[in-house]
């Protein structure tokens, strides 16, 4: 069989041409180079694939040029005709991780060849860790030879069509996509073994990382709550009778806006609840169990509050996605605040 | 409003309120129909003094 060919890029600084003063170096395409960390690449490869050509290229030139300086590099990569493209590694350089990112994507998209590049985590090109395979890497240049000891063998996996592993097991960073396989040790041992770990004081892997949540800083009070308009959401999952959103029982993709103009109270014939995750005997024999109309028709009434707003918000929070609660809040504070709404209460169950 | 309150930290909530139980945040089927109401007019009633409060972090309204 004869050689994979790769096709590598780097940035100015790695090919020795300068730093920052020479940050806005154009597109270059050295045939036959091997440049820089690719001398470390070649070195890993060794018979099993070649760098057939080397493309350099200035962290700002493709930065600021991000449309021409794609379209020039892929027009040299193309030239090649490389199985194979490999970027970087850029470790925690931010421009140069976007680049890589960036590039690597744009390749494998056009030219559906197998493509590679390695960062820091916390790189902003990591961003691009679901659409092309990034090898973790340490945050600085002194981790380059552990950064081509993964990136290597990763590469040669891909060129050659074999399974990729999950991200634990040969080093990129998590790109979401999950991978089932069985345990060496059952739950209960593992699980103890981390809380003695811990216990310790010593480090352990968690099998379940939590999401990034973000904060707001508070909003300041209603001053005004016999005037206020106040709006009821719920991740409990209430649900006009039937569902008619159909709304997951769990991991829900959607919500649902439901106008209770004129409804006092939530009863058994009208309301249920759609959540798969909790026993929804209680919310179905009185949905203001988890949504109080009811008395806040009363406070209404009463002038305690100015309206109860005429819609409410609800979706199912089992299982449901970060990034889906967070997309449908977007979307529907933005309408109870062109509503006029004053004020939220959430209920969750 | 809810039940696991460290959840609600968690996830970030400024005003929180602790509530009975987590299928029936809002009420207590244990209870006859009117005191249940008045149970959860109780809890309402202290989600508005919670945004009637000013807060400067995290706050859970016992």
């Amino acid at each position: 069989m004869s050689k994979i060919r790769v096709v590598h890029y780097i940035n100015q600084f790695f090919a020795n041409i300068g730093g920052e003063e020479m940050a806005d170096y154009k597109p270059e395409l050295r045939v036959g180079e091997v440049v820089g960390p690719g001398m470390a690449f070649k070195a890993a490869f060794g018979d099993e694939a070649e760098i057939v050509a080397t493309i350099v290229c200035g962290d700002s030139y493709f930065g600021e040029n991000t449309k021409e300086a794609t379209a020039t590099i892929m027009e040299m990569i193309k030239g090649q005709k490389p199985d194979l493209f490999l970027a970087g590694p850029a470790f925690n350089a931010g421009r140069y991780g976007f680049a890589c990112g960036n590039i690597t994507k744009a390749v494998k998209d056009e030219l559906g060849i197998p493509v590679l590049t390695g960062m820091y985590k916390e790189n902003p090109g990591a961003d691009y860790a679901k659409d092309v395979y990034i090898v973790s890497t340490k945050n600085s240049a002194a981790g380059m030879r552990d950064a081509v000891k993964k990136m290597a063998p990763l590469a040669l996996k891909l060129a050659k069509g074999e399974e990729i592993l999950s991200s634990a097991e040969e080093g990129y960073l998590p790109n979401g996509i999950r991978k089932n396989f069985f345990e060496k040790e059952r739950g209960s041992k593992r699980a103890v073994d981390m809380l003695l770990k811990k216990l310790a004081g010593k480090e352990f892997v968690t099998e379940f990382p939590m999401p990034n949540f973000d904060r707001v800083d508070p909003n300041p009070a209603v001053k005004d709550m016999a005037h206020a308009t106040i709006a009821l959401v719920t991740s409990g999952g209430i649900v006009p009778k039937g569902n008619p959103d159909h709304i997951e029982s769990s991991s829900a993709s959607h919500y649902g806006k439901y106008d209770i103009e004129g409804v006092m109270d939530l009863t058994a014939d009208t309301y249920e609840t759609a959540h798969g995750g909790y026993d929804p005997v209680y919310a179905n024999e009185d949905a203001d169990r988890v949504l109080p109309v009811d008395v806040l028709r009363d406070l209404e009434k009463e002038g305690r509050i100015g309206k109860l707003h005429r819609y409410f918000y609800s979706t199912v929070g089992n299982g449901t996605a970060v990034a889906s609660a967070k997309a449908f809040a977007e979307e529907f504070s933005k309408e109870l605040k062109n509503d006029g709404v004053d004020a939220v209460i959430l209920t969750s169950t | 409003m809810c039940t696991v309150t460290p959840i609600s930290m968690t996830v970030g909530a400024n005003r929180i309120v602790p509530t009975i139980a987590i299928p029936h945040p809002l009420g207590n089927p244990e209870l006859t129909h009117e005191e249940e109401k008045a149970l959860r007019r109780g809890l309402v009633e202290k989600a508005l003094k919670a945004l009637e409060t000013e807060v400067t972090e995290q706050t859970i309204f016992e």
